[in-house]
């Protein structure tokens, strides 16, 4: 039996350790919130935080989630910076990798509160978005870090 | 009034659970639900399919007003990602002169009365503008004249502000919501009968404003939206399948006794192998039915499989493009002629004048949408219910019903919101295998295929090999210009036969812009050995590459600059004159070919990107394209910078777009921001191989797309203004990318790219 929690809530997984956390969010748990893009790693849609880091749930099995904090999309306080940011410019357009944009892009801040740009490039190019609203996602991380910034000496 | 079956209440109620209704105030919208409008307009859709009469729209239903004032507007084509599903009820909000605030949208199910609904070609709002307009001034004109009874005052001293009748007089005022009851009572207007008092664009509260904002914006950044891959049905199973390797491989023999082992394994079904031509049938093959996705993937990989042969399997790409060159070589089919080609080419070899001749080679491109093809579907009682992120909702029910031999009214088809479609959502195999194998379970099915599947099993954008011929006169521009277009055409989908370019040649091929006195385009004859379909802009991505890199090769040759020898190519302003035929001809009246519209996005972008008036450096360069596609005009200037490992980098990008009446500007500029980025990718990475029949790529490592580092650092979308009717925004930006970044490459290194993708090429 593996013990963790998502989004601040106990749970516990018997089934196929090696299940990928991905499926177990979307498929049992039903937060359909975080993508499946590519499987492997590859597209970044699938993107959670494991104890606040950005992971690919999609390559992450549930026997490595025993003990850990999972955070998706559905367990961050609407509206977070990020996302009124990515409202304010406006950013996506099918919108389908944006959560996982959304939770590397504040993975990213919370690390580094005033990323350059090459720093968003290094942080943000594992994911994918075939829309191509890259230079909206750029923006957008540059606006939310203005707001914390803001908010922070405020 | 001729109140119809609420649509919008029937949709309301099959939506999955799991659906999220937009703000508080949906909830009750509809129970109190009184003014419901119905309207008997006849649409003309550009694209209908050929020898089917014009759509009917036998009382359909658009919109109703609840009496809390919830407008409810009913959109019939999908969302992948181009604003369609926004756009539309933004006009028929704009004509109705409601508040944006107090409008739900409820997508339409597959139906024949709503019209063509296949979201692609670039014409949701081109098709449906004018009659967007009048479903909401009908609803106004009703809303008035219910209020003007009321108040026992004449209808001409009553006009509205957002959400409320007023009368002028008094300065009396009702709600929407409030005079909804009494709407619902009045006759509807036809608008044969009365002049409808459309809005001037003067008085436009949406269309064309910068405000405006997705629908499902908040949804998406929140993750409630619901796309094809989050749609559950009660006590459904999870279905993934194994496909022939080949086209049109049959099952031999197989062996699912280690799959069956695996967790969550349930059972194993088969998928006939379609009947050609494949058309939009499953693929066939050997399903894995188990408990969750994850086990559908693991135990598929414990299938032992024996395939039967395809005549397919002859498919290697390299031999495959030896016979297409060869034959773009040869005389093709004539598509267009002007002149007299040939004699011109005489002429200029007795007078020594110089001839220049370029072939241009372009592969397979898959789609690669972020959502994978996915779909739930239930077979109960001979009829079919499913929801899908499909472009074609009506194509699902054809396809359903022909597969299963039932009638297509009784599919049901549901639309989601679809993570990305490309065109590779219009053809629905996959809601199709969902419906097979819950008829063989008889439960629901929901479907889910792999990136791997995604890929190895696309309709892909075809190969092609263009050859080019130019005669040049002593000015330098060409007196002749013979284009030669070889490629498997789309058609081979519907008709196994087909070899021929069809609709293809409407795509940049037929309708040079050019001001040459001599010209000849030709299409010649290529066999299919995979599924060729439509992806982002088609032909248009080939045609483009082939047309706008020769005019730059011309250009240089003739040591003109590349925007002025554009410019004289495409001559002086005037309408181009076109023979064609069917929905081309009639496009043309409305849309015809104006070079002055053409010339104008050429100087505009550019004018942007300071063109000739900055110093490039070494390993630096500037290209331009234009091209008009889907009656959009557009020009795109790329800068680039090629270092000293023959890496491209994209530093910006300008593009100015002449699409006609724009309804999101915003959106418009993310269309052309992103086009500029699937450019990218497929002039960089793009390239789909087959080696006997199997394709090489499986995933984004071996069919990459332009990540954030290798995207373009910067584009520049300019939206020249115009009153004319409304044109394509999805597609047009894609085609002039590939040649324009291909042009900076030349000037920045003097290397002439004429194939793609560019990672084929060395540059240094």
């Amino acid at each position: 039996m593996i013990r963790f929690k998502v989004n601040g809530k106990d749970r516990t997984f018997d089934g196929d350790p090696d299940m990928p956390l991905l499926w177990y969010l979307r498929d049992v748990a039903q937060l359909t919130g975080t993508k499946f893009g590519c499987g492997m790693s590859l597209c970044g849609a699938c993107t959670v935080h494991q104890n606040g880091a950005a992971i690919r749930s999609c390559v992450t099995p549930m026997k490595e989630v025993g003990g850990a904090e999972i955070t998706t999309i559905e367990g961050i306080a609407a509206m977070h910076p990020v996302q009124k940011a990515w409202m304010d410019i406006r950013v996506p357009q099918c919108g389908y990798c944006q959560t996982g944009q959304i939770m590397q892009a504040i993975a990213l801040l919370k690390e580094n509160k005033s990323p350059s740009d090459q720093d968003i490039d290094v942080a943000m190019s594992g994911n994918i978005c075939r829309c191509g609203t890259y230079q909206r996602i750029r923006a957008a991380i540059h606006e939310a870090a203005k707001h914390q910034a803001a908010k922070e000496t405020a | 009034m001729n109140l119809i079956e609420n649509v919008s209440r029937r949709i309301s109620q099959h939506r999955p659970s799991q659906h999220v209704s937009r703000r508080g105030f949906l909830q009750t919208a509809l129970a109190n639900g009184a003014f419901v409008l119905s309207v008997r307009f006849i649409p003309q859709p550009l694209f209908a399919a050929e020898g089917e009469a014009a759509p009917a729209f036998d009382a359909s239903l658009w919109m109703s007003i609840a009496s809390d004032g919830t407008v409810t507007i009913v959109a019939h084509r999908s969302e992948m990602g181009c604003g369609s599903r926004t756009a539309l009820p933004l006009i028929v909000a704009d004509e109705l002169d409601a508040d944006w605030s107090k409008v739900r949208i409820d997508q339409a199910i597959g139906d024949p009365k709503y019209g063509e609904q296949d979201t692609d070609g670039s014409h949701s709002v081109r098709s449906n503008f004018d009659l967007m307009r009048r479903v909401g001034a009908t609803g106004r004109v009703m809303l008035i004249s219910a209020a003007a009874a009321q108040w026992g005052v004449p209808q001409a001293e009553c006009t509205t502000e957002p959400h409320f009748v007023i009368h002028r007089g008094s300065g009396r005022k009702l709600g929407y919501g409030d005079l909804a009851t009494a709407a619902a009572k009045l006759p509807v207007p036809r608008q044969e009968n009365l002049p409808l008092p459309l809005k001037k664009r003067s008085e436009w509260r949406y269309i064309g404003k910068e405000s405006n904002s997705l629908f499902d914006l908040p949804e998406i950044v929140t993750g409630q939206a619901i796309f094809g891959m989050d749609a559950t049905m009660p006590g459904m199973v999870f279905a993934s399948v194994e496909h022939p390797p080949v086209l049109g491989q049959k099952i031999k023999s197989y062996d699912d006794k280690a799959a069956l082992q695996v967790a969550g394994v349930q059972k194993t079904l088969t998928i006939e192998t379609f009947k050609p031509p494949h058309q939009f049938q499953p693929l066939g093959g050997v399903a894995v039915i188990a408990d969750n996705t994850w086990a559908t993937f693991q135990g598929r990989k414990s299938l032992k499989i024996e395939w039967d042969s395809s005549p397919h399997s002859i498919y290697n790409s390299a031999p495959f493009r030896k016979t297409l060159e060869a034959t773009s070589r040869q005389p093709g089919k004539v598509v267009r002629n002007v002149g007299d080609v040939d004699a011109a080419f005489a002429q200029s070899g007795k007078s020594g004048g110089k001839i220049i001749e370029a072939e241009f080679y372009t592969p397979h491109l898959a789609h690669v949408s972020m959502e994978p093809p996915v779909a739930v579907a239930e077979y109960r009682n001979g009829k079919v219910l499913a929801w899908a992120p499909t472009q074609n909702p009506q194509a699902v029910q054809e396809t359903i019903a022909g597969v299963l031999g039932i009638k297509k009214e009784d599919v049901t088809c549901h639309v989601t919101l679809l993570g990305g479609g490309f065109g590779r959502k219009s053809k629905p195999d996959q809601v199709a295998e969902a419906a097979v194998l819950s008829k063989q379970l008889g439960k629901p099915v929901k479907v889910v295929w792999s990136r791997e599947d995604d890929i190895h099993f696309d309709f892909f954008h075809s190969v092609a090999a263009m050859y080019m011929k130019a005669a040049i006169g002593p000015d330098g521009k060409p007196t002749a210009w013979l284009q030669r277009t070889v490629y498997p055409p789309i058609n081979s989908t519907f008709d196994a036969s087909a070899k021929y370019a069809d609709d293809e040649m409407g795509l940049g091929w037929n309708n040079l812009p050019f001001d040459i006195p001599n010209h000849r385009a030709e299409n010649g004859p290529a066999d299919y050995h995979v599924r060729i379909g439509w992806l982002r802009s088609v032909a248009n991505i080939y045609h483009a590459f082939a047309i706008q890199s020769f005019a730059d090769e011309l250009a240089h040759n003739a040591d003109k600059d590349s925007v002025e020898y554009l410019l004289d190519l495409i001559g002086p302003a005037r309408t181009v004159r076109l023979d064609l035929t069917g929905d081309e001809a009639e496009d043309a009246k409305t849309f015809p070919l104006d070079t002055a519209r053409l010339r104008r996005v050429v100087e505009i972008a550019a004018e942007k990107s300071g063109w000739g008036k900055k110093p490039m450096g070494k390993g630096r360069g500037l290209g331009i394209a234009a091209h008009r596609s889907f009656l959009t005009y557009v020009a795109t200037v790329v800068e680039v910078e090629v270092d000293n490992r023959g890496q491209v980098h994209i530093p910006n990008v300008w593009t100015a777009v002449d699409a006609g009446t724009i309804v999101s500007p915003d959106n418009v500029r993310n269309q052309f921001e992103g086009a500029a980025v699937f450019g990218t990718s497929l002039a960089l990475f793009g390239e789909i191989t087959a080696t006997n029949g199997v394709i090489d790529q499986s995933n984004f490592d071996n069919f990459q797309v332009a990540r954030m580092n290798r995207a373009p650092r910067h584009v520049d979308v300019t939206i020249v203004e115009s009153e004319a009717p409304p044109a394509g925004v999805g597609e047009p930006g894609v085609p002039p990318f590939a040649p324009a970044l291909c042009n900076a490459i030349f000037a920045a290194t003097g290397k002439r790219v004429r194939e793609l993708p560019l990672s084929k090429t060395k540059l240094v």
